[in-house]
Parts: C-alpha cells; sequence; structure tokens
C-alpha cells in the first residue's frame, strides 16, 4: 500500500488526520468519533449555544449516560436532584442539538467505554476523543484515542477537531506466558508500577509482544484503560485478526464487501514491522503475580506475596508515607490477609463479559464473607443482559453479591454507590486516589475481578491462584 | 486570517504565591466528584481542595487554602505531576475560579495542563531544588510579590531575583498570542476539515 515504511500506527493516524499546522504549531487534529456522557459536557454545549454553534459532524457524534446514574433504583426523577438536573441537561442538549443518545431506557446504554466498542463505533486507524481520561480504552482496537477536558469537548462539537501536540511513543512487549490467575489488570498494574504514575508523560504507548497478541479483545481494553494512570496520554494495541472478528457484525461496522475493504485498511494502518520507537520497554509476563495496590496511586503496587515497601525503597519517600498515612498500614506487612469491608466488580476497567465470567468462576457455589458487602455492576445494558442469558447473575446473587444495572457505579462518588468512613475496598476499578470511591476516608485496593471475588469469599486480600 | 480576541493575551501574570506540597496530586483531590454534578462552573471555585480544607462537621483543616496568609495568592507552586488522574476541567475551574491565574511546578500531568492552557492558565515548569527554594521563600514570606513573564520565560520574585521557567512552546505561543481560546482557530478551517473527512476511509465507506 505504502511507499514508505519503518512508520508506527500512531504516525499513519496522526498524518492522515491532520488538517493543518496551526500558528501555534500545534497540529489540528480531525476526530473521528466523539463519544459523550452527562459529566463534563453541560457547561460545553452552553458554550456552543452562547456563539451559536451547531455541532459539526452529528453523525460521529454519540451520547450515553453512565457515571451519575444509580444503578439498583433507575426510575426517574433520580431521588438525586443533582443528578436528576444533569441528566436532563444532556436530555435536552442532545435533543436540541440532534445528537444520536443512548439513554437510561436504551438497550445500548452503558459506561461510555464499554459501548463504542460494544457497538462497533471505535475501529482501529480512526481518531476518537471523549471528555474522559479513560479513552484510552478505545486504543485496544488500533485507534488513537484522546481524553478531554469540556472546553476541548466544546471544540470537538464545534470543529470535529482538535488543536494537539505529537507525542513520542513507547513500546511495551510483554513477553513469555501469563501464569494462571494472572490477568491483564495484573499486567498493566505491573507496567504503571515499573514504569511510574507520569512515567509515561510526553508518550502515547504502544503495548504489543506475545502476550498482548494472545489476548482478546475485552483484555486489551483492561491494559489500554489504565495508560492514563501510567501517565501515557494514549495507548494502543495494533489491529490483528482479533480486531477483526470482534469487530464483525457489530451493529456500526460495515458488512459485506464493506468490512472486507475495511479490513484491508485496518490491516495497513498497523505499525510496520521495521517501525521504530522512542523507547522501548521488556517487560516478561512469565514473572507477574496477582497484583494489588497498597497506596494512593495505582502505581504504589506490590505483588501478591510480597510485603509492603518501605518509603525509602521509592524515589519520593514523602508521597509514600503520605500513603501509609492513609491507608493505616505498615511497612513490612504482607498485603495478604488485609481485612476488606466491601467488593467493588465493575468500572470501564473490568466490566465486560470476560471479567464476570473470571469472578463467576470464583464465586460459583460459593458464599461472600458475612463481613463483607459486595456488588457486580456490569459496563453496560447489554453486557446485563449477556450475563443473565448465561446465568451468571445467579451465580453472584446465590453467593450473597448484588448484581446490579449499568454504570459507573463505585468507581467514583457520583453515584449512590458509595464507600462509607474508612472502608477498605477490593475494587476492579482503576483509581485508588484518596477519597475517589465517594468516602474522603475511604480506602481502595486495586486488583483484578478474579482477585476481588475471591476477597470477597474470604472478607480479605487471598491469592487467587489458590483457587486456579 | 484568524481573528484573535486581543484581551485574550497572556504574556504577563503578576501577585502573590501560594504553594502546595507534595507529588501526584490528583484531580479528585483538587476537586472531588461530587461536585460534578453541578450542571454549570459557576461554583467551582468554592471547592478546590474541599475534602482536604474541611472535615466531615465542615470545620476548617490546615491547608494553604485556607491560610488568610495566602489570601489573594495569583500563583501556584506545588511539585511533580501535579493534576493527574481525572481530566475533569473542573480542576483547573476551581483553582481560576477562586483565584489561580498560573502554575508554577516541576511537572503537570498531560490532560491537567492541556485544560488548564484552554482557560489561559499558564502552567511552566522548573526544576525541583528551584520549586522547592520558592516554596521555603513563599512560605516565610507570603507577601512576596512575583511576576511571571510567559513571553520571555521567566519568573521574577520580589523585583529582583529570576529564574528560568519552561513552557512548551505551542503553549507559550498560545497565551502570549491569545490562540489559546481556540474554538475560532479551529474554526477558520472548517472547510480544510471537511476535505480530510472526506479523504478518510471510514468516513466514506472504505472506498478511499
Ligand atoms: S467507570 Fe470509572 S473510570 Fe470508567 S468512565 Fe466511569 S467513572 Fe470513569
Amino acid at each position: 500500500m505504502s511507499a514508505s515504511s519503518g512508520r508506527r500506527l500512531y504516525d499513519k493516524i496522526w498524518e492522515s488526520h491532520t488538517v493543518d499546522i496551526l500558528p501555534t504549531g500545534q497540529t489540528q487534529l480531525f476526530i473521528g468519533l466523539h463519544l459523550i456522557h452527562e459529566i463534563t459536557t453541560a457547561p460545553a454545549f452552553d458554550m456552543l449555544r452562547e456563539k451559536g454553534l451547531k455541532v459539526a459532524f452529528l453523525e460521529r457524534t454519540f451520547a450515553t449516560v453512565d457515571h451519575i446514574v444509580p444503578t439498583d433504583m433507575r426510575s426517574r426523577p433520580f431521588l438525586d436532584e443533582q443528578a436528576e438536573e444533569l441528566t436532563q441537561a444532556l436530555e435536552k442538549n442532545v435533543r436540541q442539538f440532534g445528537v444520536e443518545f443512548f439513554g437510561l431506557d436504551s438497550d445500548r446504554q452503558g459506561i461510555v467505554h464499554v459501548i463504542g466498542p460494544q457497538l462497533g463505533l471505535t475501529q482501529p486507524g480512526m481518531t476518537l476523543a471523549c471528555g474522559d481520561s479513560h479513552t484510552s480504552t478505545h486504543g485496544a482496537f488500533g485507534a488513537l484515542a484522546f481524553g478531554i477536558g469540556t472546553s476541548q469537548v466544546r471544540d470537538v462539537l464545534a470543529t470535529q477537531t482538535l488543536a494537539m501536540d505529537k507525542l513520542k511513543v513507547r513500546r511495551i512487549n510483554v513477553n513469555g506466558t501469563l501464569p494462571t490467575g494472572v490477568y491483564a489488570k495484573d499486567v498493566i498494574l505491573t507496567i504503571i508500577r515499573r514504569l511510574g504514575v507520569s512515567g509515561g508523560k510526553g508518550f502515547a504507548y504502544e503495548y504489543g509482544g506475545p502476550v498482548l497478541d494472545r489476548m482478546g479483545m475485552e483484555e486489551r481494553m483492561t491494559i489500554c484503560n489504565m495508560s492514563i494512570e501510567g501517565g501515557a496520554l494514549a495507548g494502543y494495541v495494533n489491529p490483528d485478526s482479533t480486531t477483526f472478528e470482534f469487530l464483525q457484525g457489530r451493529p456500526f461496522v460495515p458488512k459485506g464487501a464493506e468490512f472486507d475493504r475495511a479490513v484491508a485498511y485496518w490491516k495497513s494502518i498497523a505499525s510496520d514491522s521495521d517501525a521504530r520507537y522512542d523507547d522501548l520497554v521488556e517487560i516478561d509476563g512469565s514473572e507477574i503475580e496477582p497484583t494489588v495496590t497498597w497506596g494512593i496511586n495505582p502505581g504504589q503496587a506490590v505483588g501478591i506475596s510480597e510485603k509492603l515497601p518501605r518509603p525509602d525503597e521509592f524515589s519520593d519517600p514523602e508521597g509514600a508515607k503520605r500513603a501509609y498515612e492513609h491507608m493505616g498500614w505498615q511497612p513490612g506487612a504482607p498485603i495478604l490477609g488485609t481485612p476488606i469491608d466491601v467488593a467493588f466488580i465493575g468500572s470501564c476497567t473490568n466490566s465486560r463479559l470476560s471479567d464476570l465470567r473470571a469472578a463467576a468462576k470464583i464465586v460459583r457455589g460459593r458464599r461472600v464473607n458475612p463481613t463483607v458487602r459486595a456488588l457486580v455492576v456490569p459496563g453496560s445494558t447489554e453486557i446485563k443482559a449477556l450475563a443473565e442469558r448465561e446465568g451468571l447473575n445467579r451465580i453472584f446473587t446465590d453467593a450473597g453479591f448484588e448484581w446490579r444495572s449499568a454504570g459507573c457505579s463505585m468507581c467514583l462518588g457520583m453515584n449512590p454507590d458509595k464507600l462509607k468512613g474508612r472502608e477498605v475496598c477490593a475494587s476492579s476499578s482503576n483509581r485508588n486516589f484518596i477519597g475517589r470511591q465517594g468516602s474522603p476516608g475511604g480506602r481502595t485496593i486495586l486488583m483484578s475481578p478474579a482477585m476481588v471475588a475471591a476477597a470477597a469469599l474470604n472478607g480479605k486480600i487471598v491469592d487467587v491462584r489458590e483457587y486456579a | 486570517m484568524t481573528n484573535v480576541n486581543s484581551d485574550a493575551k497572556i504574556t504577563v501574570v503578576s501577585g502573590t504565591a501560594m504553594p502546595v506540597r507534595g507529588n501526584d496530586i490528583d484531580t479528585d483531590r483538587i476537586i472531588p466528584a461530587r461536585y460534578l454534578k453541578e450542571t454549570t462552573f459557576a461554583r467551582m471555585g468554592e471547592y478546590p481542595f474541599f475534602d482536604e480544607r474541611f472535615d466531615a462537621e465542615g470545620k476548617l483543616k490546615p491547608h494553604p487554602f485556607n491560610d488568610p496568609k495566602y489570601k489573594g495568592a495569583a500563583i501556584l507552586l506545588v511539585n511533580k505531576n501535579f493534576g493527574c488522574g481525572s481530566s475533569r476541567e473542573h480542576a483547573p475551574q476551581a483553582l481560576l475560579r477562586f483565584g489561580i491565574r498560573a502554575i508554577v511546578g516541576e511537572s503537570f500531568a498531560a490532560i491537567f495542563a492541556g485544560n488548564c492552557l484552554m482557560l489561559g492558565i499558564p502552567t511552566v515548569t522548573a526544576p525541583g531544588g528551584e520549586i522547592d527554594k520558592l516554596m521555603r521563600l513563599v512560605e516565610n514570606d507570603p507577601r512576596i510579590g512575583f511576576r511571571l513573564d510567559v513571553q520571555a520565560r521567566r519568573l521574577f520574585s520580589g523585583g529582583e531575583i529570576a529564574i528560568a521557567v519552561d513552557i512548551p512552546e505551542s503553549a507559550r505561543k498560545a497565551l502570549v498570542e491569545g490562540y489559546w481560546d481556540s474554538t475560532a482557530v479551529l474554526q477558520a478551517n472548517l472547510d480544510k476539515v471537511k476535505k480530510v473527512a472526506a479523504s478518510l476511509p471510514y468516513m466514506s465507506g472504505f472506498k478511499a
């Protein structure tokens, strides 16, 4: 196809989407898909109204509700007046501007980063933006996906473009084979632990290597989802037959001869085999253990068999001390056996069918420890239905888990699902920041959904490999 | 060519400074998620660092944002990776509406710095040693006046001492030439945008 070689997917997509070089030296980049949700967008629509502007590319703009929706009682009006008001604002905005909307009554509703791929809106070779930092998730398809703020949402609505500086590309190879009981979540926590929460600054991460090659799309999404936790604005995996198989037959994916042409294009945008990278990192997948966080950022993580580190092992001992202060734990103690109060399986990191299956496998025929409040929140209304068809909901509810409707739920404190006081939560989400789960004193331990399931049964952190 | 609002040119920020110490201060800490439930940014100035400034009963906790000696500060001094995490523009909105006009730090998270630029808040960097000196200087004498010269990439303190600060060239240009208010700049190219859109395979049935 292309005469030039040695190019990375990043370069190819960047070039084909370049509109102009702006007076600032930044590139004006066309955005192929704009996803919208209720948070971060109301002021953007207000600004559009103020300036008398329309949505420039309605056919490339889609909206849903996820962050603020209650996951138990979804009847309207919501009990939380602010939630109701914000949801109504989105409903009014999509109606006035004519944006396609997957609302609460749609079977396409769900967490924005779950439904984009599920509907086949997210495709290889695209640029994509959403007013949410975990937009990096969509990079799993070989797209360049950027999380943006509200003023940028305004710009994308008004012009379908963004002003951006080009990033460098760091290739991260995950080699070998993952041991049993080790999942995509453990891989990305290990990468962030190794490279640091700001190690990705100025980079896009290109994930590859044998472990990524063998992963399904849902696992690749888990990896790309947390790129931003490593400080990388974007993360992606080159598209391959796994990607094309996942996409075929989805509602927004072309069919027949057009699908074949699409696959040819998608193949052409993958990084060339002789592509050169600004940095290269090799990770041995066979050495990764089930990994959990112990502190207040996703880089503060340990393997399940390790002891909690000493603050002076870190380049930022003060940060580590602050983390211990908040968590109330001691350096040198094991993380294994740490008691938990809440178990949360959900979020755009780990709420897809394969996550629920992995957790259900652990839970089947067992009981949640009576000291634990446990909930499973599917990432989308469709995933909920699919899981119910397989009977996963019964496995969870029989064990004492609550089975909820789709939304962001306890990933962040914007809806009724919140931690209370100093509760400790084993969570399949992506952020263990202070206050993230809705209680200023709450404590979050990030881990894979299977590890959350095992922790729920035992009332404490255990090694999921004992269930393997 | 594009019309640029000349009021939008931000070349210099002057005022007193306030330090907030700590690396990796995330946007959930800068503004807790519950305040994102509001439909406008109008009240964000009441909320920066809310859970670190107030206890459960609403009593003040010790925090620079509560400290009368930093009242009216226009320049925020921070350490590494400030603003990591969520893309919520509510974070810079909260700082701006509280009165912060520029942030000087060791480093910034990418989305946060981008959001600041969209609001005309310069985020400039200096080496850790310099930041530490500035923080101690301000903690000892919060009345010291600073002048951040974005154009010249210099920070003057107390009138005489100047340190070099860094800012990406594109951000510097956007601020000093007024392009940070970007919609008009991007819109001026709408014809080109349409051309690029038409050239993309996924916009044309993969026939391109
Ligand atoms: S699940 Fe969590 S991280 Fe994902 S979009 Fe919702 S709030 Fe953000």
